[in-house]
């Protein structure tokens, strides 16, 4: 036998989706994360309620790595219907788990095989038939707990915490996983070189979540009150999470709750609903993916010219519903940034890690008030959907940013003496006031395009002009008050730009490849992105689609003489990016030491 | 001497708008007269109103009403979706929409009727003239089979009755009127805003530029020759006392939620405005015969408003701050341990 692999390795279960295989995979998952063991969770799944093939990649490395591992380790075979092709997927020297009855004519002789006969142990040892199916799934968790001599206790922590809200499920799942892993040690003799030790060092004081579950933890604590939404995926999730914390952290008793999730009839309902609700004071928000963002165009227009704050998260997909509504993109960025007709531009935030799903949910709403205008929240199928591991979020010390908002009492000093568009400050934000704010000059008529200072109609060239110069400045100054980009440079000469989800195969690939890096959280872009590209010779962006849509904003961004120093790295196959994406090609282009 | 005040203490003027810029003569513009005179009577505050709208000639109207309250002049088809938005932001307002024809029945029916579905608390007005002005004269969506447009042009498609899919949706609070029938068209404006729950007044209003000819039934000769009134409403809010002086047998009386009365006096054969299939049957049986059925077709008071569903505090939503809305510290620390 080889030496010993110790915690780095990816395991690959291939299954069949509605089985209940994605229980398994947590508990699997909540186990090793409970060793110590550093877990990056990637859920590949289809448009589909059951039997179409589904992934589950957890990826263990002593570092953490959080992006997608382009090798698999270790392959769980569940589906007889991708079995040949799963096979394809695993590394020389490589595990296989398999069903017994799955035909090995033919197969690779380069892998270790562990062939179990997980349908006829199911029909002996599970004795529940309504339960049966589903966890069949669980002896394979005892199966990869045997061969990588994952403990006992380990797996009941798994079981116990991915059931917390159903403790009578405790036992009849651990009793499925003792029968894989009764199995494992009374039949096989280990083979292989992997095996899971339990650590520290790393996953200290962080905890498991979802981007979106992030999202609506940081909504709660920005102080929502207003959710419209329209399912889709991958962004359904973020507004369930919501509901569930609102009944939880919102509610007075049975009879009221300090907050409104309202299930719209479609996308430009719920876009509409909080625009209302934007208008009339209540920090609002809705959340959808692509398809929705495009329902949502014309009324982000009329927020964007009516100035009334709104938060919208986009969690990005694959573009139509027909094809692959359920893998990943960063393709909608060019989209978001100028929704609607008109001389639009939103801000737009873009964050690369679940922390910053919280901090930015929740810091959106007072962006929104502060600006009054949409403000949008750029998250995606990897980062919203899959666990990351994350340090716990910080409790925020800041009050809500309600912004220019003109009471009884600020009308009654001013004599009644203002004008909802007039930019007394000088940095194109103006004072609005509440439809219900008890002071006769308290009201006025909010329309999209064509009026002056004082919200009066008109279609006068001039006052029109005025007031897109004052948007153009309000967004200016919006535009220093977002997020900065965050910089980790050491002087070499390529420097590299990416947003989002790409962050964590961007951390990957820097062991290998010594660049420096810039990753952008905010549009429109900081100056400080033009700053980057001049101290170094050349810079590539990396990012999920196939246009290169950040480059292309990078390179507006930029004075003529620094443009040709961009270059594009693209990865767009609706998997998440690995760090091979960014390491090959930097490699070829620079011969960067590797 | 001190000029007439409503019992908020507030003239008449106090509810007027800007001057409109609609054609003379439109009947849209004696609707926008009616609302002035039915909010004055009600004494609605006006910071406590929010007048919401879609787009065309109907949704610029709400600019020339109560000058000093809110108003939101929306997208297309939209107005449904600000007003659910802003109720639920503050339920103490008074929300009052506009929208015609084109902006109900073609490219907001779907948000009309999600609405009516959840029985937002709101006034949803239609100025209906079977026509779109703004954009010159092409048919809507509520013109009817056989109706003739100005150029000659006959419209071939069944139209859409607002107040019929309003009652087949249960709508808790369906009228008609017709904006030359002041007497009916205030009442009935009062009679929406007391309700509580979506009120949908359906009110026929000429468009005396592309839709007032020979041929056409939204013209004001064509409503005239045929509306039917169903019986007199007259309103009596909360504040006041009832007065019933009529013969008994003669009148119904409809308690609103806030103490306000609906008293609906018998015209031809009576209409039992709590009965929603005997509403359809009186709209249906107009149209079989030609008739413009108008008046109060149905009501329930008893029914459920959206707020109430939702279980949205009197306390507006809007108003809720750090204390109200953020876990507290502890809370915090205990739901991120959760995740580990």
């Amino acid at each position: 036998m080889t030496e010993p692999i110790v915690n780095d390795l990816t395991i690959q279960a291939a299954t069949v989706n509605g089985s209940g295989s994605q229980t398994a995979n947590l508990v699997l998952t909540r186990a090793i994360f409970h060793m110590g063991i550093p877990v990056a969770p990637k859920n590949v799944f289809p448009s589909n309620i059951e039997g179409l093939p589904t992934w589950y990649q957890l990826r263990i490395t002593p570092e953490g790595h959080m992006a997608r591992s382009d090798k698999v380790d270790i392959l769980v075979a569940f589906n007889v219907a991708t079995w040949r092709e799963d096979l394809k997927t695993v590394r020389p020297g490589g595990v296989v788990i398999h069903e017994e009855a799955f035909s090995t004519a033919d197969t690779r002789t380069d892998v270790t095989y562990y062939a179990v006969p997980f349908a006829k142990l199911a029909k002996a040892k599970i004795q529940s038939d309504t339960l049966r199916k589903q966890l069949a799934n669980m002896i394979y968790v005892g199966v990869v707990a045997g061969v990588l001599g994952i403990p006992w206790e380990a797996l009941e922590h798994g079981v116990r915490r991915q059931f917390l809200s159903k403790p009578k499920a405790v036992q009849v799942n651990l009793d499925a996983i003792k029968v894989g892993f009764d199995y494992w040690q009374d039949n096989f003799s280990k083979q292989d070189p992997y095996r899971l030790e339990p650590m520290t060092g790393v996953v200290e004081g962080k905890v498991l979540v979802e981007g979106n579950q992030a999202a609506a933890i940081g909504a709660l604590m920005g102080g929502v009150t207003v959710v419209a939404w329209y399912p889709i995926t991958p962004s359904s999730s973020l507004c369930e999470y919501l509901i569930a914390y609102a009944d939880r952290f919102r509610a007075n008793g049975d009879s009221e709750k300090r907050i409104s999730v309202v299930q719209a009839e479609d996308e430009l309902a719920a876009v509409g609903m909080a625009i209302g609700a934007g208008w009339a004071g209540a920090r609002a928000m809705t959340s959808t993916s692509g398809p929705g963002i495009s329902l949502m165009a014309e009324f982000s227009g009329l927020a964007y010219y009516a100035e009334v704050p709104v938060v919208i998260f986009d969690i990005q997909r694959i573009g139509p519903s027909t094809g692959l509504p359920t893998r990943t993109s960063q393709a909608d960025i060019g989209f978001v940034y100028t929704l609607s007709h008109g001389d639009t531009k939103h801000l737009v935030l873009l964050p690369g890690t679940v922390e910053e799903c919280y901090e930015f949910a929740r810091d959106a709403f007072d962006h929104a008030d502060r600006f009054q205008t949409p403000v949008f929240v750029l998250s995606d199928l990897d980062l919203g959907m899959n666990l990351w591991m994350t340090p716990e979020f910080k409790y925020p010390e800041k009050p809500f940013d309600r912004g220019k908002v003109l009471s009884k009492d600020d009308l009654e000093k001013l004599a009644g003496e203002w004008a909802r568009y007039r930019d007394i400050d000088g940095d194109g934000v103006t004072y609005r006031t509440l439809p219900g704010t008890d002071h006769v000059a308290a009201g006025y008529f909010t329309r999209g395009s064509g009026h002056d200072e004082n919200a009066r109609y008109t279609e006068g060239a001039d006052a029109y002009a005025r007031n897109m110069d004052r948007l153009a400045r309000k967004l200016e100054t919006a535009r220093h008050a977002l997020p900065a980009p965050v910089a980790d440079e050491s002087g070499q000469k390529v420097g590299l730009i990416a947003f989002g989800s790409t962050h964590a195969a961007v951390v990957e690939a820097r062991e290998t490849v010594k660049v420096d890096y810039l990753r952008v959280r905010a549009l429109p872009l900081s100056d400080e992105v033009a700053r980057f590209v001049s101290r170094h010779e050349r810079v590539y962006v990396v990012e999920q689609n196939r246009d290169g849509q950040l480059y292309d904003l990078v390179r507006l961004a930029l004075p003529p003489q620094l443009v040709d120093r961009v270059r594009s790295v693209r990865h767009y196959n609706g998997q998440p990016i690995p760090a091979a994406a960014i390491i090959e090609p930097l490699s070829q282009q620079e011969m960067v030491p590797a | 001497m001190s000029a007439t005040v409503n019992h908020v203490g507030l003239p008449r003027d106090a509810y007027k708008g800007a001057a409109t810029t609609l054609c003379a003569g439109c009947g849209h513009n004696s609707i926008t007269n009616h609302m002035i005179k039915a909010l004055y009577e009600l004494g609605v505050e006006p910071h406590m109103l929010a007048k919401m709208s879609g787009i065309g000639c109907s949704s610029k109207t709400p600019a020339y009403f109560v000058e000093s309250a809110h108003g939101f002049n929306g997208v297309h088809g939209r107005m449904p979706a600000l007003t659910t938005g802003a109720h639920l932001a503050n339920r103490q307002l008074i929300m009052l929409g506009v929208s015609g024809d084109g902006d109900t029945a073609s490219i907001g029916l779907g948000q009309f009727m999600h609405l009516i579905r959840r029985n937002v608390d709101c006034t949803y007005i239609i100025e209906d003239n079977g026509t779109y002005g703004l954009t010159k004269g092409q048919f809507s969506a509520t013109a009817d089979l056989g109706s003739v447009q100005k150029k000659g042009a006959v419209n071939t498609f069944q139209p859409i009755d607002p107040c019929a899919v309003a009652l087949a949706l249960g709508c808790s609070f369906v009228a008609r009127s017709f904006s030359g029938d002041g007497k009916q068209v205030v009442p009935l404006i009062k009679a929406a805003i007391a309700h509580r729950g979506t009120a949908i007044l359906d009110i026929i209003s000429p468009c005396v530029t592309f839709n007032d000819h020979d041929g056409s039934t939204k013209s004001y000769s064509w409503v005239k020759d045929h509306e039917e009134s169903i019986a007199d409403v007259s309103f009596i809010p909360f504040f006041e006392e009832v007065h019933v002086d009529y013969e008994p047998g003669t009148v119904r009386d409809v308690r609103l939620h806030d103490g306000s009365h609906i008293v609906l006096k018998k015209l031809g054969e009576d209409h039992d405005p709590t009965d929603r299939r005997a509403a359809i049957r009186v709209i249906e049986e107009g149209r079989a015969e030609g008739h413009l059925v108008t008046g109060l077709l149905y009501v329930d008071t008893e029914m459920n408003d959206f707020a109430t569903t939702e279980q949205i505090p009197a306390r507006p939503l809007k108003d809720m701050g750090e204390e109200d809305l953020r876990l507290s510290r502890e809370d915090f620390a205990q739901f991120m341990s959760e995740f580990a």
